[in-house]
């Protein structure tokens, strides 16, 4: 069993993540923090979950969302999808195994993966909307969002949600006001196999190893973790019995990136369409200063009255 | 004959200079809307497009407001380019001509636009503007309805929507490039501002630019007055 994160102190704590220790703030830069924190990191292991949605409920009571009362679709999904009021979400899905001819029970908490390289940031015109402390956790800073919903086209793992309240955008924030008092997510705090564990992104990595070897000695031995490097790893990973083929868990992508249109999009054509509108204008500017303005002579106004002089005999 | 190009509420006022009326008070009110908004578009559309034009949002009253204005924005310049569309297409389809006007383009940059053939109601390089604005603005419409959040972002995957933005990044770019060609050209070329303000140019600018123009207007009035008699612009 992984130590079970320490109940609160009693004793007030300042917070200790601030503005300074930001390591990327949207549409804008900082200053290399003094000290970076130890990075941290939220461990699932789908092996070991129950689906009870005991995490679901937490994050509700936690941040105080009101979603609302839903219909029932047929599925164990509830509410169906992620909403700017449901910041995780329990996705259940059957998978005939083909090679034991056994049915499998996937359950995957989906929600924020807290990327290294986070495309919702990239993608976020707001300065200051999004941000990345340097302990991994990456926060949406709601006074700052403009709700164009750009980071829902930057996200590899669709998880943004735009409110119809506020017109803000909506995700997990790993319960960064919790971590900055030194507690774990609510999500964490809450379930009941520890399927979601918390600590430093090492400690994680090492527990991780133990749990995928047991996995492994129980027949699974395409057991693994789920840290995408395409992203530049997430600070929340998974532990999955079928880490070789993701996608079975409810679409968790196989090899996430940060789209290449978000990357062209974001990168050349910001800086290549600025230049192309500066040279354009600098030309016309230099025309007009080499050869000046385009007049219209004495002689032509002559020319148009001749012609007109020409013909307008018997007209008035 | 190129009898298009000729409207029957364009009139030839003669005098010292002659006066030739060359739009209509519905044209230009349509026009300038047009060029408002294609203005505001601009200015909200790059704040959200580079970090360093974000301060553009403070015009509109910050960032949430841009981001709820500018669509609206795009809904009004798409009906009222489409009004000028109407009114100004068949003026700018590509006549004969047209291709040697461009052949001799550099000379009509160094102002010696004596030796490009006559121009119509419309030389080459404006009938470009007109069909590169009209394709552009299609474009930009339809990929702006896809980014659309508010209203549109159930009707297509995000995959479609990150075509569409990047796609609208570049057709946005590509029409204020094809705006800054406009707005240059009708500082450089003397006295055609007039035409779009108070709806009328001299005969010298006529004459200057759009001689073919001008020699079938007058070929028009002398073929009596008709019954358009002599309006002035609406």
């Amino acid at each position: 069993m992984f130590p079970p994160l320490p109940n609160p102190s009693t004793t007030e704590t300042a917070p200790r993540l601030s503005e300074k220790d930001l390591i990327r703030r949207s549409a804008s830069t900082v200053p290399a923090p003094e000290q970076r924190l130890t990075e941290v990191a939220k461990l699932i292991d789908v092996s070991k979950c129950i689906g009870c949605k005991a995490c679901q409920t937490a994050c509700i009571e936690w941040n105080d969302t009101h979603p609302e009362v839903g219909a029932f679709a047929g599925a164990f999904e509830n509410p169906p999808d992620l909403t700017p009021d449901m910041f995780t979400l329990m996705r259940y899905s059957e998978w005939d195994n083909p090679e034991t001819n056994e049915l499998e029970w996937l359950i995957r908490k989906d929600g924020c993966m807290h990327c290294a390289d986070p495309g919702c940031l990239k993608a976020c015109p707001a300065p200051g909307a999004i941000v990345q402390y340097s302990n991994g956790i990456v926060d949406f800073v709601h006074e700052n969002c403009i709700g164009c919903g750009y980071c829902i086209k930057g996200c590899p793992f669709n998880i943004p949600r735009i409110s119809k309240v506020d017109h803000t955008a909506y995700k997990c924030t790993l319960c960064s006001d919790r971590v900055a008092v030194g507690q774990g997510p609510a999500c964490a705090k809450a379930c009941p196999t520890q399927a979601i564990v918390f600590g430093t992104k090492d400690e994680m990595k090492g527990w991780a190893a133990k749990r995928v070897e047991d996995l492994k000695s129980r027949g699974f031995l395409n057991a693994g973790l789920y840290d995408p490097p395409g992203v530049g790893g997430t600070h929340v990973m998974y532990v999955l019995h079928h880490a070789d083929q993701p996608e079975i868990y409810s679409g968790l992508p196989k090899d996430p990136r940060i789209s290449p249109l978000v990357e062209a999009w974001k990168g050349v054509t910001k800086y290549a369409g600025l230049t192309v509108l500066g040279v354009a204008a600098g030309v016309g500017l230099l025309h007009h200063l080499i050869m000046g303005p385009n007049r219209v002579s004495e002689a032509d106004e002559e020319h148009a009255e001749e012609l007109t002089e020409g013909d307008s005999h018997g007209r008035r | 004959m190129a009898a298009d190009d000729v409207k029957p509420n364009e009139q030839i006022h003669p005098g010292k200079p002659v006066i030739v009326d060359r739009y209509t008070v519905g044209a230009r009110i349509n026009h300038w809307i047009t060029a408002a908004s294609l203005i505001l578009l601009a200015l909200s559309g790059l704040a959200m497009f580079h970090p360093s034009l974000f301060f553009l949002s403070r015009l509109f009253g910050g960032g949430q407001f841009t981001r709820f204005i500018h669509p609206w924005i795009g809904v009004v310049l798409f009906f009222s380019f489409l009004g000028l569309f109407l009114r100004f297409w068949k003026a700018n389809l590509w006549r004969r001509g047209d291709g040697t006007w461009l052949a001799r383009f550099r000379d009509v940059l160094a102002n010696h636009e004596d030796n490009a053939p006559e121009v119509g109601k419309y030389n080459a390089g404006q009938k470009l503007v007109f069909w590169s604005m009209s394709v552009l603005i299609v474009i930009l419409i339809s990929s702006g309805l896809v980014a659309w959040d508010q209203y549109f972002s159930q009707y297509t995957t995000i995959d479609q929507k990150r075509v569409a933005i990047l796609v609208h990044s570049i057709a946005a770019v590509a029409i204020i490039g094809v705006w800054i060609v406009h707005f240059y050209s009708a500082i450089w070329v003397r006295g055609t501002i007039p035409a779009m303000t108070r709806g009328r140019v001299t005969g010298g600018w006529a004459w200057r630019h759009h001689r073919k123009w001008l020699r079938e207007l007058v070929a028009k009035s002398s073929k009596g007055a008709g019954p358009s008699g002599s309006k002035p612009a609406e």
